[in-house]
């Protein structure tokens, strides 16, 4: 359906690793377990990575990796039967010095400045993340009105200047419509306004294309491709479509139950994957020019959280399992290349 | 909107047209007619002996040799064109003179039931969602068991035990003597106001324990609402971020269901009138029912089901305020 | 899986049997976690139990007048006092003196008369559910009398009256429930299954019904009982009064569920896969809507008996010599009735305990029935 359409930027990129002052957030050994009535569950089981200034990370995975979790863990939204590791850190560096996320109190002043103000997110049901009750104006401003020193009327002014950002025409009608009066791809754009409004340096998107159609799809990831740019931030990209991610993201994390399975450059992960479980992810997408070839899915489903498997959580599904390794210890991270991880017995 | 206005407006008459019928069958229910029991209270202990000709005689000087839907037009046609309900037997006086001034005192604690309803019951729910699995919530939820468990005219009676046995005052009533047939003044009024207090909080109990189960249980839903997770992903503070978002929309049930407490409130009034001897419209519908005053039963119930039927019109009116989906539409 | 961890297997020992289990199977396992459901299950079949076997378990007869205890308070069984300890609890002894001004009698307690309490002692006798002749009641006393809840103005036992009202007004909660039920599955599932202007006018109707106040309406069509009629007819014009007012919430709620599963997609299938409807409904929507059914049946009780209470108690729904809770309350209607013996409200505690004890139980089978609550 669509070509490898890898960035250019990876030489940049792997050039960037190296330098430390380029890191804008750095996520190292992350673990969050909810408590439930059925026991705990252990939904990200100590991942790290890095967003480095200017550029797009992708992290993907299929539903119940935890990627989501990992997102809300960044923006402090999980909710309050979540519990975030002692020895976890989220680090964000501003121009002003390092905040350390994990330490921050939920509800505190400096959250809530960073919350929206230094970090946006956005969602994956652009018709359920506008309250169906206030115009989309009413949003946009109050987003502006909390982290930008404006009066109500500029305030207003930069929201219409935003819709007209994100491509909606009619900008200054608009924004005294309600969401329901919009498409859900111009909710989506309405949504990236929002966000960018406070010129964020790192925006979240959470699967903000996966509810739309192939068509506003493309727009919407043209746009945000665009914006990028254009506002110099940027982007942690979450989805379970590696094809999206390609389009996107300069380097990449693939996530399975909680677990980094492999991380690097998109090169890296899309042109030499090394994981069995990226292997065949990348088996079960389409490719445009191979039309006889069959796809293979990923055999199995993924075992319950509550009963998490021994060993590396991918060997009840793995082809290349090895008796008596794999399902007893986790393995250890191996260095591929000097940007290039894996988590995979087969490579120690 | 103005369409949607005019709609509701113009339903609320159609539903009217039915619940009168209703009511009017109501009124031909009971076993004999109105010239039976207006020749038994005329002429009964008098020793005149009334004979089959003489109730005839009475039929046709009230009309009531008719077909029932000529009765029925002509009913409804005098209280519609001349705000005339009939005329009430046992008083012997018109329907209207007996509704007088207990129309507005049925007023008065229908309003001030609401006010404590919706003062306690919106905050209290709300606080309630927030505080989800607290001591707090669960108290409410005891409170809430027991709001219907405890039917009000009980309460009204324990009420009514507590202030004799160690107040040593009476609660019941809506007047203190002095001021019972004393004319309108702001002392009168203060003293209405004191004696309001009990029947509203007797009739508030179970609306609020259900209107806080109601608020408690929208704002649990809205709390969890993707578009408040987006707005506290904007950084607003959690409060403003409560009160703008959930608490907003947590109100709508509750307006959505005005008329559905005042029927409740009119469904448990007659009997708490009785306990508390309040002279107003529920207490006068017990009465008139016993002694088979059917006009004035008629008009009574007519009159609480209207009052029913327009809340249910304003409730609507103000819901179409408060969702843009309506008022953008028609 | 090659490795044989013992909890998960019996961990999918479980979960099999969970898959395998029939809906109502998944409701009773449910219903089991909610303990105060279960209480209140517990209390409720004490109640009927008891109501049942009224006359057994009440020492005497509902309207048996015992004139030497005339509005008397509670005699509470004691084990032991100044005179020493005793195995068999007992009451105090009773005389009466006539107070010289008002020359009434006035009951004064002996506590020098022990009255011992003996079980399945014989009285008075009665018929049990009507029918078997007996004259063992479970507990009474030889001598003297034993009035566990008081006596009222007539020197009836409160106790025996209580038990007498509690089997009136849950019946009629069960039969007027039960009548409303099949007017609402007959009439609402007609609206339901056959849309069109049927439906439109049902609906309306319905609508009409429900603007009205209820206790009103109530009362009115309880002032049109002839005033002659006997208990017995006064009691099953009541139980029809309170289906035929009932019948309207449940209509809605039928018609409500069956439309929704017309439009399922399981039911889409059968229809097109040539079932009749007959089939459809039974083996389809049936099982489909039953536990809303039920959870609507045990919601809908509390309403059912406050509406007799209070229509009892204002003296247009049952009359005495009926006994029903609401009967036994009028003689705590006045003030000074209650001041003077507050033991003559002792049946509202009965009330106040049936309707929670519904609601309750309502809410756990609600819980239990959902198929999309988490088990």
């Amino acid at each position: 359906m669509m070509e490898w359409n890898v960035d250019t930027n990876e030489k940049e990129m792997g050039m960037a690793t190296a330098v430390s002052n380029n890191k804008l957030l750095e996520v190292t050994d992350l673990g969050v377990t909810f408590k439930t009535d059925e026991g705990l569950v252990r939904a990200v089981d100590g991942i790290s990575f890095t967003a480095h200034k200017g550029k797009t990370l992708g992290i993907v995975g299929e539903s119940g990796s935890g990627k989501s979790v990992t997102a809300q863990s960044i923006m402090r939204l999980l909710p309050n039967s979540a519990m975030i590791d002692e020895d976890s850190s989220i680090a964000f560096y501003r121009d002003s010095g390092p905040i350390e996320i994990t330490s921050l109190d939920n509800r505190s002043q400096k959250m809530r400045e960073l919350r929206g103000g230094d970090i946006a997110m956005i969602f994956q049901e652009p018709m359920s993340s506008f309250s169906p009750v206030y115009t989309i104006g009413n949003q946009i401003m109050e987003a502006i009105l909390q982290h930008r020193n404006v009066s109500k009327q500029e305030a207003r002014e930069i929201a219409i200047d935003m819709l007209d950002k994100v491509g909606i025409a009619n900008p200054a009608v608009r924004v005294d419509q309600y969401p329901f009066e919009l498409s859900g791809g111009m909710r989506q754009r309405a949504m990236i306004a929002v966000a960018l409004s406070t010129r964020p340096s790192l925006l979240i998107a959470d699967e903000p294309t996966t509810a739309l159609d192939v068509t506003i799809q493309a727009q919407i990831l043209e746009l945000m491709r665009g914006l990028k740019d254009e506002f110099d931030m940027s982007i942690i990209f979450i989805t379970h479509d590696l094809g999206v991610i390609a389009q996107v993201a300069q380097e990449i994390v693939v996530m399975y139950l909680g677990k980094a399975m492999e991380r690097g450059t998109a090169k890296d992960v899309l042109g030499n994957p090394q994981h069995p479980y990226t292997v065949s992810l990348l088996g079960a997408i389409p490719k445009l020019g191979t039309l006889g070839g069959r796809l293979t899915p990923v055999g199995g489903d993924i075992p319950s959280p509550l009963q998490r498997p021994s060993g590396c959580p991918f060997h009840t599904r793995c082809k290349q399992k090895i008796e008596g390794v794999c399902d007893v210890d986790p393995p250890g991270i191996t260095r591929v290349s000097d940007t290039h991880t894996v988590y995979c017995y087969l490579y120690e | 909107m103005i369409r949607f206005v005019i709609e509701r407006f113009f339903g609320m008459f159609v539903t009217m047209f039915f619940v009168s019928i209703m009511v009017f069958i109501i009124m031909e229910l009971p076993p004999g007619d109105y010239a039976d029991r207006y020749a038994f209270r005329k002429f009964s202990g008098t020793g005149v002996t009334v004979t089959e000709s003489d109730l005839d005689n009475i039929r046709a000087e009230l009309g009531l040799d008719r077909p029932a839907y000529q009765r029925y037009f002509s009913w409804i046609g005098g209280i519609l064109f001349r705000f005339d309900f009939g005329d009430a037997f046992a008083y012997e006086t018109s329907v209207n003179n007996v509704l007088g001034q207990r129309l507005g005192l049925t007023l008065a604690i229908l309003f001030s039931t609401l006010i404590i309803t919706y003062l306690v019951a919106i905050p209290v729910g709300i606080y309630a969602a927030v505080h989800r699995h607290s001591a707090a919530d669960y108290g409410l939820t005891i409170f809430s068991y027991l709001g219907l468990a405890l039917p009000n005219f009980l309460l009204a009676l324990i009420l009514l035990y507590i202030s004799v046995k160690y107040l040593g005052s009476s609660v019941g009533g809506l007047f203190s003597a002095e001021y019972q047939d004393a004319p309108w003044s702001i002392a009168k009024f203060v003293d209405l106001l004191k004696h309001l207090m009990v029947p509203a909080i007797v009739l508030a109990w179970s609306a609020t324990a259900f209107q806080i189960q109601t608020v408690r249980a929208t704002m649990s839903d809205e709390i969890n609402k993707l578009s408040v997770t987006a707005a506290r992903a904007r950084g607003i503070p959690e409060r403003r971020l409560l009160f703008k978002y959930p608490a907003r929309l947590a109100i709508n049930p509750v307006v959505s269901t005005m008329g559905f407490d005042v029927n409740r409130i009119f469904s448990e009034l007659p009997i708490v009138a009785l306990v508390l001897g309040l002279a107003e419209l529920g207490e006068l519908l017990i009465q008139s029912y016993l002694d088979l005053d059917m006009f004035v039963a008629g008009a009574i119930l007519l009159l609480l089901t209207f009052i029913i039927v327009f809340m249910n019109f304003l409730s609507d009116i103000a819901l179409s305020f408060l969702d843009p989906r309506i008022k953008l539409k028609g | 899986m090659s490795t044989i961890n013992p909890v998960l297997d019996k961990e999918t020992e479980e979960a099999q049997r969970y898959y395998s289990a029939s809906q109502w199977q998944l409701v009773w396992w449910r219903f089991k976690k909610h303990r105060v459901a279960l209480l209140g299950g517990l209390v409720l079949l004490f109640m009927f139990l008891s109501g049942l076997f009224a006359e057994f378990i009440g020492p005497y007869g509902g309207s048996t007048r015992n004139i030497e205890y005339l509005l008397g308070p509670p005699q509470i069984p004691r084990f032991w006092d100044e005179n020493g300890f005793s195995l068999r609890p007992f009451v105090y002894g009773v005389t009466t003196e006539r107070d010289p001004e008002t020359l009434a009698l006035i009951p004064i307690t002996d506590t020098n008369v022990r009255n011992y309490i003996f079980f399945f002692i014989e009285g008075e006798p009665y018929k049990l559910l009507g029918i078997i002749e007996s004259n063992i009641h479970l507990f009474g006393v030889q001598e003297g009398f034993v009035h566990l809840f008081g006596t009222d103005s007539l020197g009836q036992d409160l106790f025996s009256r209580v038990l007498i009202g509690t089997r009136t007004s849950l019946s009629i909660g069960v039969l007027g429930v039960l009548i409303s039920f099949f007017l609402a599955l007959f009439i609402g599932g007609v609206a339901g299954y056959a849309g069109g202007w049927l439906d439109y006018g049902i609906q309306r109707f319905t609508e009409i019904i429900r603007v009205i106040p209820i206790i009103p309406l109530y009362m009115g069509l309880a002032a049109a009982f002839p005033r002659d009629w006997s208990s017995t007819q006064v009691y099953f014009a009541m139980t029809l009064i309170i289906g035929l007012v009932g019948w309207p919430t449940l209509a809605r709620r039928i018609r409500g569920q069956l439309l929704t599963l017309r439009n399922e997609d399981y039911v889409m299938a059968a229809r097109l896969s040539g079932a009749s409807p007959y089939r459809i409904i039974s083996l389809h929507m049936l099982p489909a809507f039953m536990s809303y059914i039920v959870v609507d049946l045990v919601i809908s009780f509390p309403y059912v008996i406050l509406a007799e209470t209070a229509l009892s108690f204002i003296g247009l729904g049952l009359r005495p010599p009926s006994i029903s809770w609401g009967v036994l309350l009028q003689d705590a209607q006045n003030i000074r009735a209650i001041e003077q013996a507050p033991w003559l409200f002792i049946p509202a505690a009965f009330v106040v305990v049936a309707v929670l004890a519904f609601t309750i139980l309502g809410d756990g089978v609600r819980d239990a029935a959902d198929p999309y609550s988490v088990h």
